[in-house]
């Protein structure tokens, strides 16, 4: 077996990279007209904020109900899948998931492989893998599709091709696609993939997709799509492999129609989504069409850390409706580049470090101004701003005695800040102290440096007043007298 | 949930806990926000201890730290009257974050959340305890006016300050495009990640600005102090004001007004 490394950009990298986008006024613009668009149809939606939050609240108890009897309704979901044909797999880590994989690509003698949308294969980084092992994985959603032959990584779990204009499109088809000439109208370069596409499906012999519920009850696969592609890869190849992480499984169907009216409409303001696949195994005797063979692979990749722990679990809530970037201002003014992670935006900056650990990735919860945004949009309630909080707390302390540390636990504490919130707790926890200081920050105001590290970058620095509120007080209180 | 101190008539003394910011960096907020009070004829109690709530430590993970701040505001309070707050996210801090804080301290966390009870963002109090009614004094000015994130969705003070501008008469209150939406400041985030926060601080300045207002108005000391300082440097004649201060000059008691 080959190993395969998931990428990862470190902290300074997001700095950089953050830089970069927020100098670029093209890409600004382009992200806040995108995000714009995003939050106006979602918010079309949901016109009716009192039933949003009742809708809002049982999307929560479903998630959290579900997750409070994890490991009874996989056991529940394996056994019903095998009644109905389907073979499933379990991946600790995403060298195991794609060892998996490659394993049945190699049993049929695959070349190809055609991919729905699967965010769990970008996180397992499973198109390198397949390449490396001389597998072709083709994209066909056509977001995915646009960003791989780019190259590139999605920017967005929903839009992988968000941060890209049709000109830009149009360029990449002329340069990549063989015998297109250039066409920025949009219907045209849709109908170029479509025709690419349409060959691939007939020619694959292994379909990829990922899963959006999973039901224990009756082993189902519940796969939400609006292009056809999914529906394709899942029953046109004669193997059809899904991919999903193993948070996604609910107990009943009736759980489903809650968590997918919510997801559609959080995520790209539809009520309903183009397709709904319900997939209850491979083809049976007598029936013509669907793949011959079916196979789940359920990945763990650190949510059985988040797991573990009873507030860090509430992350594993999620649905991947990516309204959190949307809404966030952070995200908006970056992109899904900058994160350097599969999951940008804040649901990546709570769910990396369980994947790729605090080391990587102890930047990305400070890296927010915990405005709230996420947490308010959030259809099943994640506290976000809290999750972060917490995780800043993990990323810059030893675990807690009787507490298992994390991944990388402590990995982005620093003596200085460390030194500095020592401080700040000496002197605002000594009101004494602190009324000195106040007494002598404003007599020595002007010794107020110019230059205070990133604040004066682009206001003004911060001068003390020339009296504190409590000395203009005093003041009042003595010309009373 | 907030006490509610408007059943009994109206409160004849409060608590005033100033924040650290207002306290060193805009003190005259902070009186101004005290003689607003006073114009009402309630006795304002400044409890000479007060430091900082303990947010900035809360925040950035150093929970310990935040502790031993907070602890120290917890004891400030013993009568059982309101304590008001000219900041949103402080006031946020000390309604909703306390108790969490002290979560595995019993005692400490019943007089948290004791306190949490009494804890009103300054808007908050005129208009839902003391259900002011006041009219606009001086000449016609028009306004923008930006809400704290937390102070917004923690506290509902958007609501506030707008009803408070909203009924002043000869003060306009204009909107500005994504209303809603962070300036950048949050805390040590200015600092850690600078070119992200001066993004949303320009965006947020040039969004203020092109409604035309004579000024931007905030009743949080952060947001403020980011806002302005990107439109100071700036050198720009369009500047913001502590919403207490505007409503000090700007504002007078009505006829009908209660005692």
């Amino acid at each position: 077996m080959t190993t395969h490394h998931v990428q990862f950009v470190p902290g300074s990298e997001f700095k950089r990279r953050a830089a970069a986008v927020v100098a670029d006024p093209f890409l600004r613009k382009s992200f806040r007209g995108a995000m714009d668009f995003l939050m106006m149809k979602r918010a079309a939606q949901f016109p009716d904020p009192e039933l949003l939050e009742r809708q809002r609240t049982l999307a929560e108890h479903i998630r959290r109900y579900s997750l409070s009897r994890l490991p009874e309704l996989l056991e529940r979901l394996e056994a019903n899948l095998q009644k109905n044909g389907v073979q499933v797999h379990w991946a600790e880590t995403p060298d195991e998931a794609n060892a998996i994989i490659l394993d049945i690509c190699r049993r049929h003698d695959a070349k190809l492989m055609v991919k729905g949308k699967s965010m769990v294969s970008e996180e397992v980084e499973l198109n390198h893998a397949m390449a490396a092992a001389g597998v072709d994985a083709l994209e066909s959603d056509m977001g995915e599709y646009i960003v791989q032959l780019a190259g590139e990584k999605p920017s967005h779990i929903i839009m992988p091709a968000i941060h890209k204009t049709k000109q830009q499109i149009a360029e990449l088809f002329a340069e990549k696609v063989p015998g297109v000439a250039y066409t920025d109208d949009v219907d045209a370069l849709i109908q170029i993939g479509r025709q690419v596409l349409r060959r691939k499906f007939m020619e694959a012999e292994v379909g990829l997709s990922g899963v959006n519920f999973a039901v224990a009850e009756t082993g189902t696969l519940c796969l939400v799509e609006n292009e056809g592609n999914g529906r394709m890869c899942t029953t046109v190849p004669d193997v059809h492999i899904a991919i999903t992480g193993i948070e996604k499984v609910v107990e009943k169907l009736e759980h489903v129609v809650p968590l997918f009216g919510l997801l559609t409409r959080s995520a790209t303001g539809q009520a309903i989504s183009t397709y709904f696949n319900v997939i209850t195994g491979p083809r049976k005797p007598g029936e013509k069409d669907g793949p011959r063979e079916m196979h789940l692979v359920l990945v763990d990749n650190g949510r059985s850390q988040a797991y573990a722990d009873e507030q860090l679990r509430q992350t594993l809530q999620c649905i991947r409706c990516g309204a959190c970037m949307n809404h966030c201002p952070v995200y908006t003014r970056i992109g899904g580049h900058a994160y350097g992670t599969t999951y940008p935006g804040p649901i990546g900056k709570i769910v990396s470090p369980h994947m790729l650990g605090l080391g990587a990735t102890h930047v990305l919860p400070g890296a927010s101004t915990l405005c709230g945004a996420c947490g308010e949009v959030c259809p099943v309630k994640i506290p976000i701003p809290d999750l972060l909080i917490r995780l800043r707390e993990e990323a810059t302390h030893e675990a807690k005695p009787g507490h298992a540390p994390l991944a990388g636990q402590g990995a982005g504490k620093t003596a200085l800040a460390a030194l500095a919130f020592k401080g700040f707790a000496f002197l605002y926890g000594r009101p004494a102290l602190y009324r000195a200081f106040a007494w002598a920050a404003t007599r020595f105001r002007f010794l107020t440096p110019g230059s205070q590290a990133g604040w004066t970058k682009s206001r003004t620095p911060l001068k003390p007043a020339a009296k504190s509120l409590r000395e203009l007080l005093a003041e009042r209180r003595n010309a009373r007298n | 949930m907030e006490r509610d101190y408007s059943a009994a008539g109206r409160p004849g003394d409060v608590y005033f806990f100033a924040t650290c910011l207002v306290d060193l960096f805009c003190p005259e907020a902070g009186l101004d926000a005290i003689q607003l009070l006073e114009r009402e004829g309630i006795r304002v109690h400044f409890p000479e201890d007060q430091t900082c709530c303990g947010q900035p430590a809360y925040t950035s993970g150093y929970a310990d730290e935040a502790r031993q701040v907070a602890r120290v505001q917890l004891g400030l309070f013993p009568n059982d009257w309101p304590v008001i707050v000219p900041s949103g996210s402080c006031a946020g801090m000390m309604r909703h974050h306390y108790p969490k804080l002290f979560a595995e301290e019993p005692a400490l966390r019943a007089q948290a959340e004791a306190l949490s009870e009494r804890v009103f963002e300054l808007t908050e109090f005129f208009v839902k305890v003391l259900k002011v009614n006041w009219k606009g004094s001086g000449r016609p000015t028009k306004v923008a006016l930006h809400t704290s994130c937390s102070a917004r969705r923690e506290m509902g003070t958007h609501l506030h300050a707008r009803e408070l501008l909203g009924r002043l008469g000869n003060v306009e209150l204009l909107n500005h495009s994504h209303e809603s939406e962070c300036c950048g400041f949050g805390g040590t985030f200015a600092v850690r990640q600078p070119d992200i926060s001066a993004a949303m601080a320009g965006d947020k300045a040039d969004a203020l600005k092109e409604t035309g207002a004579d000024a931007f108005l905030s009743a949080d000391g952060g947001c403020l102090m980011n806002i302005d300082g990107t439109l100071a440097k700036r050198r720009d004649g369009f500047r913001g004001q502590h919403l207490a201060s505007f409503l000090w000059r700007n504002t007078e008691r009505s006829e009908g007004d209660a005692a």
